[in-house]
């Protein structure tokens, strides 16, 4: 089961899923998961609007591949493993990220990795998609810049 | 949206649609094994209840604790109240045991707007006299747009003792910022003065108006409330503002029956209407439970501002 992490992952998955149709013939159960509701920096950001649970069927020992555009502070992942802990009990619980940016802030690593892209902390990172931003691309910015300079490796996904 | 919820007119439209989209998902919750959240760990939710409740007082207080707050419940019974503390010494008592949110029902009109200017957490008006019940009004914002769709456009009768009614205040007012006409019908000696003012149609007669309602909501005759004969007797209010089968065939097929609890049978509503299938009233009970839910995740949940 593919599990994709509001709003981008949600549609990585999905292309996912179709590609595995494609090419392995197999129809694999997509759905989402928010993981607002279980952020540790919610007191530090302040109130955030809710995405969308949407489960395919019941966890329960299944093998779930959690999805998300880009892997960084490791914070999203394991509320996403709390919020799926109290869904149900998977079997194995998997990762896949399309960029893994490094800077971890917890113990916590992909199992597939789309691009390994070194960055430093002053940059952003963004996965735009064509489902949710009109066009596919990977955007590196700085953070300090009023005005972002975009030195962007466009990449398609 | 704002610190407190004092009245549904503090909230805009967006802020309206935001608090129904977020009961949305809050709603899953309910249907899951483990029905708890870890948001609001560690925040304490003071119940604060004044007058005699059931529905709202375990309503919000299971909402907290899916949410995982601390939840103290006080009821002026039995409480040093009754011994003559005042509102402010018992609000700030409770303030000083590190209360994060207090949901306040009092009798007296207002008395949720004092409290907020002597605490510093987030104060939910749970119904004050008989002035506002916002939270029971985007529960039935909630409920209306679950069973027909949407809330633009639609035709909201209210009928009832809309005097002694903060349910049918906080419904106008949240309803004409959502998009909905509203007509209020009531005996003329159960409306308030100053009702031209509100954002409503008023209407004395319930036949006329019923073909044309996509909702309509009962209210309850609040006799604890009346120190005057406001209507000859229970018999003659109930046939001429009592919801009966003759009346409820009278509805368009989708129209939908509301009523906010706790209702008197054979009164205001025959009991094989409140049973019947167009009735949500045990459904606005469980969503009751979704959008508190909502309302305490956005008031608590963010940064202590």
């Amino acid at each position: 089961m593919l599990l994709g992490i509001p709003t981008r992952g949600v549609a990585l998955a999905q292309r996912l899923a179709a590609k595995l149709a494609e090419f392995e013939g197999h129809t694999v159960p997509v759905g989402s998961l928010d993981t607002t509701m279980y952020r540790d920096d919610l007191r530090l950001r302040g109130i955030r609007p809710l995405g969308r649970t949407e489960l395919p069927g019941s966890v329960d020992d299944k093998v779930v591949v959690l999805v998300d555009d880009v892997l960084y502070s490791g914070r999203t992942v394991r509320a996403a493993l709390d919020a799926l802990s109290d869904l149900g009990r998977p079997r194995a619980v998997q990762l896949a990220v399309l960029v893994d940016r490094g800077h971890r802030e917890l113990p916590i690593r992909a199992d597939y990795v789309g691009k390994n892209l070194p960055t430093s902390q002053g940059e952003n990172v963004r996965v735009l998609l064509a489902e949710v931003d009109g066009r596919d691309g990977v955007v590196i910015e700085r953070r300090i810049a009023d005005e972002p300079s975009r030195s962007a490796v466009e990449r398609r996904a | 949206m704002d610190r407190h919820l004092l009245s549904a007119a503090d909230l805009s439209r967006e802020e309206a649609t935001l608090v129904l989209d977020t009961a949305e998902e809050m709603a899953l919750v309910g249907d899951r094994t483990v029905k708890k959240l870890p948001t609001l760990r560690g925040r304490t939710v003071v119940n604060l209840f004044f007058e005699d409740s059931t529905r709202t007082r375990t309503s919000f207080e299971v909402a907290a604790k899916r949410l995982s707050a601390d939840v103290i419940t006080f009821s002026a019974k039995g409480s040093s109240v009754s011994k003559g503390e005042s509102l402010k010494d018992t609000a700030l008592t409770l303030e000083a045991m590190g209360a994060d949110g207090v949901i306040c029902r009092h009798s007296a009109s207002g008395a949720p707007h004092r409290l907020a200017n002597w605490i510093h957490g987030s104060v939910v008006n749970a119904g004050d006299g008989t002035h506002e019940h916002p939270t029971q009004a985007l529960l039935d914002a909630f409920t209306m747009r679950r069973r027909l769709g949407r809330l633009e456009g639609l035709s909201v009768t209210i009928v009832g003792d809309v005097l002694h009614s903060r349910v049918a205040r906080s419904n106008v007012l949240l309803l004409s910022t959502l998009g909905a006409s509203v007509t209020l019908v009531a005996p003329p000696t159960l409306l308030p003065v100053g009702i031209d003012a509100w954002p409503a149609e008023v209407s004395y007669d319930l036949d006329a108006t019923l073909p044309k309602s996509d909702v309509v909501m009962m209210l309850r005759v609040q006799r604890e409330r009346m120190s005057a004969s406001y209507f000859p007797t229970v018999r003659e209010y109930s046939r001429r503002y009592g919801l009966d089968a003759n009346r409820v065939g009278m509805l368009p097929d989708h129209a939908i029956v509301m009523h906010p609890g706790p209702m008197v049978r054979g009164m205001e509503i025959a009991s094989e209407v409140a049973d019947g299938l167009r009735s949500t009233i045990v459904e606005q009970v469980a969503n009751g439970v979704s959008v508190r839910m909502a309302v305490l995740y956005l008031l608590l949940g963010g940064s202590d501002a």
